[in-house]
């Protein structure tokens, strides 16, 4: 029987945690298909956060490790920096990378280190039950923002990827989404250009996934998806916030 | 004759380092250690290695995790504040079981403290710092020779235990200068197979991680690497004895605080008191042996330390609490006289 669909071989055969509905799987999935086209399995090394994600060392096949709690970026410099010809990559939560790790992130990016990070924003903590983050959006109900995220008491969601393209030190920044299927594909591009820098030795590239978590915004996985286009893409907008190489090919016309 | 070179005890660990095959640094400023990182600034790129200055103490010794991971000898060094920073990175390096070499050279704390040399980090180092159940090597140095020749012990025997080496020195031994050689340097090399060097397809992932969600995974990971200790605990403790034979009463000291002892001790000689000194060199494994050795000879012991008494906890475990125990002190920064350490054993001969 002639097989027609395979899952990718940088993925292990272990069954993965997630929620139903959690988006998480169709984004290991893009970052597995982005190592197996490039032919980089190999000689990657992947960092896994504290958060959702923290059990991604069992189910991405090439040599992982784990890093504490939003130190993932120093952890990936600290692999890259001894091995340079080794593709790094990190995988990280919105709190992980922009509450608890934000210097760790902003520092790996102003110093272009030559990492690719692919940061899942789902605007909530969900590993401990779903908590307000530092992108859960003004209004939010969480269990820690009970009564909606009131932005005179704890503060505004930072927006990650424009604040980071404000520094001259990375060479990508860009935001997608995984709520359809165009989304998705367009993400795989991205997340597959962040892993192409990083062979070209172009230097720090983070690709934002605005992704959904039914179980903690308290939806079914559709309402989840549509509560991403309606209240999370206008907040988040989708796009690349930053291409240096492209940014110098279109000076150069 | 070996050569011999004049160097702080700071530019000593570094040059150790580096000859240890030390090629990656990663630090953050902090008083009284920055020589450290300066060498390593002005050395590494020339030698092909990695001199990187990191945003934190945090992210630093998470650049260390992730280089450690990598299987690369690789160092940080920092005082006092900043070790409580990276006590987060040293419980998951030793949760992962991975080598890596940390330096303290001491400031007097609690809090921001002072800048001037302390020994009150030692519960720190030797009783954990971080979180969980973990050992870390502990060697302190007493000279500059040793900053140096402990370096390169500490790099050998993070790799052959797969966990952290500590120098815990102080501000003292960190500026001092003195002549010391490398001639006599041995370095171990060891295989690492589980490190991160990606698979090329040849082999299963390596895994470098410290969580284990079902607790009986935990427990048997936290057995078999104490089991590892105690061969650590067998094996490695080091100390010097001096003018122990016919001695009545034992002075106790660690790195600067054992200087000032000795010349305590000479002076008490002097005077016709039988004393001795025992040093201990690594502060973990703690020399229990020659201290309970002692215990069944001496009157009493007396520990001479640069905090409000951090050590002598362990000098009473190691002796069992058969002989009295007294404290020569003096911290915040500052050091205790030999004449204050003679009145000590003075006093102890005199049985007070």
């Amino acid at each position: 029987m002639a097989v027609v669909f395979e899952k990718p071989k940088s993925l292990t055969d272990v069954q993965l945690h997630y929620c139903p509905g959690c988006p998480h799987g169709i984004i290991h999935r893009l970052v597995a298909e982005a190592i197996d086209e490039l032919g980089i399995e190999g000689k990657t090394i992947g960092v896994a956060p504290v958060g959702c994600a923290v059990m991604a060392y069992d189910y991405f096949a090439c040599d992982m490790i784990e890093a504490a709690h939003g130190r993932a970026p120093a952890t990936a410099t600290g692999i890259k920096r001894c091995r340079p010809d080794n593709i790094v990559f990190t995988y990280q939560g919105d709190g992980d990378l922009a509450s608890i790790g934000m210097a760790e992130t902003v520092h790996a990016a102003a110093r272009n280190e030559n990492i690719t990070i692919i940061f899942v924003n789902n605007a909530i903590y969900g590993m401990t039950g779903g908590q307000m983050a530092p992108t859960s959006l003004p209004g939010q109900v969480t269990q820690t923002s009970p009564y909606g995220r009131d932005v005179n008491h704890c503060g505004w969601p930072i927006r990650v990827s424009e604040m980071l393209s404000t520094l001259e030190g990375p060479e990508y920044i860009a935001r997608v989404a995984v709520n359809n299927v165009k989304n998705v594909k367009n993400a795989k591009k991205a997340i597959k250009k962040a892993f192409e820098n990083q062979i070209a030795g172009k230097g720090f590239s983070l690709v934002e996934v605005v992704s959904a978590c039914p179980t903690n915004w308290g939806m079914t996985p559709q309402q989840a998806l549509a509560w991403v286009e309606s209240d999370m893409l206008p907040y988040y907008p989708i796009g690349v916030y930053k291409d240096r190489t492209a940014a110098k090919e279109a000076e150069g016309k | 004759m070996a050569e011999r070179v004049l160097m702080k005890g700071n530019e000593a660990i570094a040059e150790a380092a580096i000859r240890a095959g030390c090629r990656h640094y990663f630090g953050y400023p902090i008083t009284p250690q920055t020589e450290i990182a300066a060498y390593m600034a002005k050395k590494m790129p020339k030698i092909g290695g990695v001199f990187l200055q990191a945003e934190s103490e945090i992210a630093s010794i998470n650049m260390v995790y992730g280089a450690a991971a990598a299987g690369m000898r690789v160092m940080t060094s920092s005082s006092s504040p900043g070790i409580s920073l990276k006590a987060e990175g040293l419980s998951y390096i030793a949760g992962s079981d991975v080598p890596a070499f940390v330096v303290n050279v001491q400031r007097g704390g609690p809090g921001l403290g002072g800048i001037q040399p302390s020994q009150s980090d030692y519960f720190q180092a030797t009783k954990g710092g971080g979180h969980g159940d973990y050992r870390m090597i502990v060697l302190a140095p007493a000279s500059v020779q040793e900053m140096a020749s402990l370096t390169i012990k500490g790099f050998n025997l993070a790799d052959k235990y797969r966990m952290t080496s500590m120098i815990l020195a102080d501000g003292t031994i960190g500026q001092m200068m003195e002549p010391i050689s490398f001639e006599d340097a041995e370095i171990e090399t060891y295989e690492k197979p589980w490190a991160l060097t990606g698979t090329e397809g040849k082999r299963p992932h390596n895994i470098v991680n410290s969580l284990y969600l079902q607790p009986d995974q935990l427990e048997k990971t936290n057995f078999e690497r104490y089991e590892r200790y105690k061969i650590v605990e067998e094996n490695e403790p080091m100390w010097e004895e001096y003018m122990m034979e016919d001695a009545e009463i034992c002075v106790v000291a660690f790195g600067i605080a054992s200087r000032v002892a000795k010349n305590a001790v000479v002076a008490a000689r002097n005077e016709g008191i039988k004393v001795g000194l025992i040093r201990p060199i690594t502060l973990w494994p703690f020399p229990t042996k020659p201290l309970a050795a002692a215990a069944d000879k001496v009157k009493s012991f007396i520990s001479v330390e640069l905090n409000m008494g951090q050590m002598i906890e362990d000098v009473r475990l190691a002796t069992g609490c058969k002989r009295p125990v007294t404290l020569c002190n003096r911290t915040g920064g500052m050091i205790p006289s030999p004449e204050q350490v003679l009145e000590s054993i003075r006093n102890a001969q005199k049985g007070e």
